[in-house]
């Protein structure tokens, strides 16, 4: 049976695909297409695990369940790219790519580690961040998901900044 | 519950038992206009000449290439070795030291006697790093993780890295960027790097953002070139042309918890050298105090900074002061990537400050200094444009590779 693709989709003029073979992940969008977050959780030591993975990284079971998540959490690192490498990007400068930390299983199960998750830094309705925005973010920002529709059941997941909640002062890089 | 602890009680019984006894490359070039495999002949060739060995005396190849390079066979049969073993493997960055380890571990196996190790990349006319220049395949599986949010290049994907040990220790920009005006002014006595000017910290830090944190001056240069070094073991290492380098340990590919992701498992601004020195010092025999010279991975500014407190040069934290307050130059306590590097002498995957790091222990460099019936005689004036750079006699050196904030490898090499 010849490999096919069961997830297609479009998102800043980048083709996306997913192959029937790739359960993991065609499950993890499968779920961000229905605007809703949900990460594999270990059916031995219940620990959740992003992204998706064909094992427990803590204690090897193979075996898990998807279970939802809530979208929230703090900007834990980030960069801001001035120059792009992939055209999908080049009009859209500067662009933030954010480390998110969650607060759901944070500082566990050791207090360096966290479900950390990469995406881009858009405004509510999932649109890639304006120069005032970028600007605004940094380290310790609050911030909730967003999905960036990408086709039929198919959307990206990225950050927008949480409006209801305090926002610390955020660390930026220095030289501004 | 956390990831299960790694052994890392390895055994010390190779230390001192294998030397690199010939080292060889092409110009360091934008623009070479020739095959990897021309270069790749070409710096093997000089590593033979380099040794004084001819082709019968070579019988094991490795090399290294990310879908970029040419396979052994066609460089061994240009120069009409036949091979009782070779091996191409993926990898670009830490594949250097790892490749030297495995040599040693062929060569115990009995499957060759001696092993030479290439790399051959039209790094800057060729493949880049990161780019994207052709019609883009469908981004699918892990690209939906990472370059569907326009994180693709190196310089993207460390920045996370680079930012948080910022943030976490106070780093700033004028510190670290003390690795490229260190490296600069090494380069600048060194006639085959590429850039020869040496900079300021006020030229780093104004020179345009790439990525914050990285200026343009914080990253490295890519060429074209080929570049090759010769491992046998030390019972033999004294038959040849030069006094051998001995390798007192080497790891390989070492990664951080959790190999997929780094950033998953903190912190995160500390890199796999934390976990690589675990065996690389133990093994050698050696600490960080006896290191005279150090070659760390410089594709960034940062990555020199980051490896070498992870490693333990300094403490965790004081990578920043480490690299700036003269520790790291020419005439300082322990100098790093004396040839410049990659940030200005050209972009090898490591193996260039392997390879200056052979000739220092031999007390060889090749600079400006004064030839005198065709030996060198070094000044050791180390005045940045047109003099010295060889360090006054070097007994231990260790090279520290990168390919990720998450992986590392590391070579302790001592004078033979």
């Amino acid at each position: 049976m010849a490999e096919m693709d069961v997830l297609t989709g479009e998102y800043l003029g980048m083709r996306l695909a997913l192959s029937d073979i790739d359960v993991e992940n065609a499950e993890f969008f499968r779920y961000c297409g229905a605007h809703d977050l949900h990460l594999q959780k270990c059916d031995s030591c219940s620990l959740l695990r992003y992204p998706p993975m064909t094992g427990c990284p803590w204690c090897a079971t193979l075996e898990s369940t998807w279970a939802p998540v809530e979208g929230v959490g703090t900007v834990y690192s980030y960069y801001e790219v001035a120059h792009a490498i992939q055209p999908a990007f080049r009009d859209h400068l500067p662009y933030l790519v954010l480390l998110v930390e969650l607060d759901t299983q944070r500082a566990q199960p050791s207090p360096d580690e966290g479900l950390r998750i990469v995406a881009n830094l858009v405004d509510a309705e999932g649109q890639l961040a304006g120069p005032d925005l970028v600007a605004k973010v940094g380290i310790g920002s609050r911030v909730k998901i967003v999905y960036s529709d990408a086709g039929e059941n198919f959307a990206i997941p990225n950050f927008a900044l949480d409006e209801s909640a305090e926002q610390p002062a955020p660390w930026r890089y220095p030289q501004e | 519950m956390t990831q299960a602890e790694t052994d890392v009680s390895t055994p010390k019984f190779l230390r001192d038992k294998y030397a690199i006894i010939g080292v060889g490359e092409t110009a360091y070039t934008r623009g070479m206009g020739r095959t990897t495999r021309w270069m790749a002949t070409q710096a093997v060739r000089r590593a033979m000449d380099d040794a004084g060995i001819k082709a019968g005396a070579i019988d094991g190849m490795l090399s290294y290439q990310v879908n970029d390079s040419t396979p052994s066979p066609v460089v061994s049969a240009d120069l009409g070795i036949r091979l009782n073993f070779f091996m191409d493997v993926m990898g670009g960055g830490s594949s250097t030291e790892a490749l030297i380890g495995i040599a040693i571990g062929v060569i115990e196996a009995g499957m060759c006697n001696t092993v030479v190790v290439f790399r051959s990349m039209n790094g800057f006319t060729g493949v880049r790093m990161g780019a994207t220049g052709r019609a883009a395949p469908a981004l699918s599986g892990g690209a939906l993780f990472g370059p569907v949010y326009g994180q693709m290049s190196p310089a993207q994907m460390f920045s996370h890295t680079f930012m948080r040990h910022m943030y976490e220790y106070g780093t700033t920009p004028e510190q670290v960027a003390h690795v490229k005006v260190f490296h600069s002014r090494h380069a600048s006595n060194n006639p085959k790097a590429y850039y020869k000017t040496p900079l300021t910290v006020e030229d780093v830090v104004n020179s345009r953002i790439i990525v914050k944190p990285l200026h343009l001056l914080d990253c490295c240069v890519e060429t074209d070139n080929a570049t090759a070094i010769i491992i046998t073991r030390s019972e033999r290492a004294y038959d040849y042309r030069h006094t051998p380098a001995r390798i007192l340990s080497v790891v390989g590919r070492v990664t951080k918890p959790r190999g997929d992701m780094h950033y998953q498992h903190g912190p995160i601004s500390r890199v796999a050298g934390h976990y690589a020195k675990e065996m690389l010092f133990p093994n050698a025999g050696v600490g960080p105090e006896e290191i005279d010279i150090t070659g760390s991975y410089d594709a960034f500014t940062f990555t020199t900074m980051l490896q070498l407190e992870a490693y333990g040069f300094c403490k965790e934290g004081e990578g920043g002061t480490y690299v700036s307050d003269g520790t790291i130059g020419l005439g300082g306590r322990r100098p790093n990537n004396t040839s410049g590097g990659h940030l200005c002498e050209g972009y090898t995957h490591g193996m260039n400050m392997v390879i200056e790091n052979v000739r220092q222990l031999r007390g060889e460099i090749d600079d400006y200094c004064p030839e005198d019936g065709g030996v060198r005689k070094h000044t050791y004036d180390y005045t940045p444009g047109g003099h010295c750079r060889q360090v006054r006699d070097p007994n231990i050196t260790a090279n520290l590779g990168w390919a990720t904030p998450n992986t590392g490898s590391a070579l302790i090499m001592r004078k033979g």
